[in-house]
């Protein structure tokens, strides 16, 4: 009896051990990929310039103009989602907390929401910009792609909030605080590292995402100097140039990619280096 | 005066504490029926604000639960929502009370801490200090002491029988030692209701130990 728990034991350590291993090593793999094939075509003026006449045959120019789209585009969803959102799962917990049910189906909904796919928010935002007489632009993508990441905001926030002990809620309500107070003032100070948490995974989904900007936002080859102007971005960049059959496209499609994701890291830096700091307070 | 309440487990000294503060308002089974008069004021269908009527009334839990923010807030929070601003003001209003709790002379040189670091026992005195910075006319603790050490455990039993000069003090233990040193009133809850009820010195002369024993085995 003993010798099987055993087996079974070293089995099921091999068994993860496995697991982990491989997921890590694709992980790795699929960025050793972007960094081998993208560093050669990197370089200082992809990320300085706008494409030039002929930029997705070879010639000169960068993709300033993506950079710049993606980040106001991702920048602007995600502060607006974070605007809506927080006050949403702050009233899911702390004045709803009554209401089980209800918030529950809200729950729900929000993770229908979560998994709808990208194209059906495009397409609905295709179809509300024609209903309101809005052109392509950068104002019709950042809707669409708050619309988008909102119920990602919403749910992982409501996820930290749910960890505040009741014990601390009836704290704060019997120094006299109204539930509102007791929303802003301390459920919000307690859970501002999973808050950041919530920032970024949205932030990485509207950075990342292709297909509800590609009717939405529209492409251009210059920086937008309005949320009117159409903007370009980074995943329909990659995209674009990842279909040329010139080398020279491709390789600065890799390149796209790998700053896509060196962004993403040092929002991701940042926002740890933010949150740690505040631990410390 | 110290007001204790004892019982076996699940037999609703909590709940009842809970009805006090109105608290129990936020727990989705409840149903609220009847009237509770605090100071000849019916508390449930009073005019006065919900969040008044709680201030009133100081909170003690089992576990200590510090505010997320440093050690001078955490007792400056409640004196700053009811709208005192006056930084010289607040800073006398917090050393008081924590003088009172016996906290200052530990904690002065690192108020801008956050109150997570203090010890165990040290949270549970901070959490006195600030709800007694609301200057509420009731205490209610609820085992104040079960999470605690035994040194800590005893500073705030000294610190109860301190406050209750000033102070109408309701405490919830299963401790009958506890409620012997400290009690000046027991009241016995058994299956939800009031099995017993009298002075401290009555009760106890009268063999409360061996009856409460009975009950709870």
């Amino acid at each position: 009896m003993n010798k099987w728990k055993k087996i079974e034991e070293s089995f099921f350590k091999f068994l993860m051990l496995i697991t982990t291993y491989s997921i890590i090593s694709v992980l790795l793999i699929i960025l050793l990929t972007i960094l081998y094939k993208g560093l050669p075509s990197l370089s200082f003026e992809m990320l300085t310039q706008i494409p030039k006449d002929g930029y997705y045959f070879g010639r000169e120019g960068g993709i300033l103009n993506a950079i710049t789209g993606s980040l106001y585009l991702s920048l602007g969803a995600t502060f607006l989602s974070l605007i809506i959102g927080l006050p949403v799962a702050l009233f899911m917990n702390v004045h709803l907390v009554k209401c089980s049910k209800i918030v529950n189906s809200i729950r729900f909904i929000l993770d229908l929401l979560w998994g709808v796919p990208s194209i059906v928010y495009g397409a609905f935002g295709f179809s509300v910009m024609i209903l309101i007489g809005l052109k392509t632009s950068l104002l019709a993508g950042i809707i669409t792609m708050t619309l988008l990441i909102l119920p990602i905001m919403i749910r992982a926030i409501d996820e930290v909030l749910r960890t505040v002990p009741i014990g601390l809620y009836e704290s704060a309500l019997s120094l006299g605080s109204t539930r509102s107070e007791t929303a802003f003032k301390i459920f919000f100070r307690q859970c501002i590292p999973g808050i950041v948490t919530a920032i970024l995974l949205s932030f990485g989904r509207a950075i990342g995402d292709a297909a509800s900007v590609l009717f939405t936002t529209g492409y251009t080859d210059y920086i937008p100097r309005s949320i009117m102007e159409p903007a370009a971005t980074l995943p329909l960049s990659i995209f674009f140039q990842l279909g040329s059959p010139v080398p020279e496209v491709k390789g600065r499609a890799y390149a796209s990619a790998l700053i896509l994701t060196i962004i993403i890291l040092l929002i991701s830096i940042l926002a740890r280096i933010l949150t740690s700091k505040f631990n410390k307070k | 005066m110290i007001t204790v309440i004892i019982g076996p487990s699940g037999c609703g000294k909590t709940s009842f504490l809970k009805c006090l503060n109105r608290m129990v308002e936020l727990y989705e089974d409840a149903k609220i029926t009847g009237k509770i008069f605090i100071n000849n004021e019916d508390i449930l269908h009073s005019n006065d604000d919900v969040a008044n009527i709680r201030k009133k009334m100081g909170l003690l839990a089992q576990r200590p639960y510090p505010l997320p923010m440093n050690i001078y807030n955490n007792v400056a929070y409640g004196l700053k929502i009811s709208g005192r601003k006056n930084k010289a003001m607040l800073y006398k209003r917090v050393e008081h009370y924590l003088r009172i709790v016996g906290l200052w002379e530990e904690v002065k040189d690192r108020l801008k801490e956050p109150a997570s670091r203090l010890s165990i026992g040290q949270q549970q005195r901070l959490c006195l200090a600030r709800g007694l910075a609301v200057d509420p006319n009731i205490i209610l603790a609820d085992e104040p002491t079960s999470a605690l050490d035994p040194l800590s455990s005893q500073i705030i039993e000294q610190k109860f029988i301190e406050l209750k000069k000033n102070y109408t003090i309701i405490i919830v233990t299963h401790n009958l030692q506890q409620a012997k040193r400290i009690a000046d009133y027991v009241l016995v809850m058994n299956q939800g209701e009031i099995s017993e009820e009298g002075t401290a010195s009555e009760l106890f002369k009268t063999g409360l130990i061996q009856r409460m024993e009975k009950i709870f085995t």
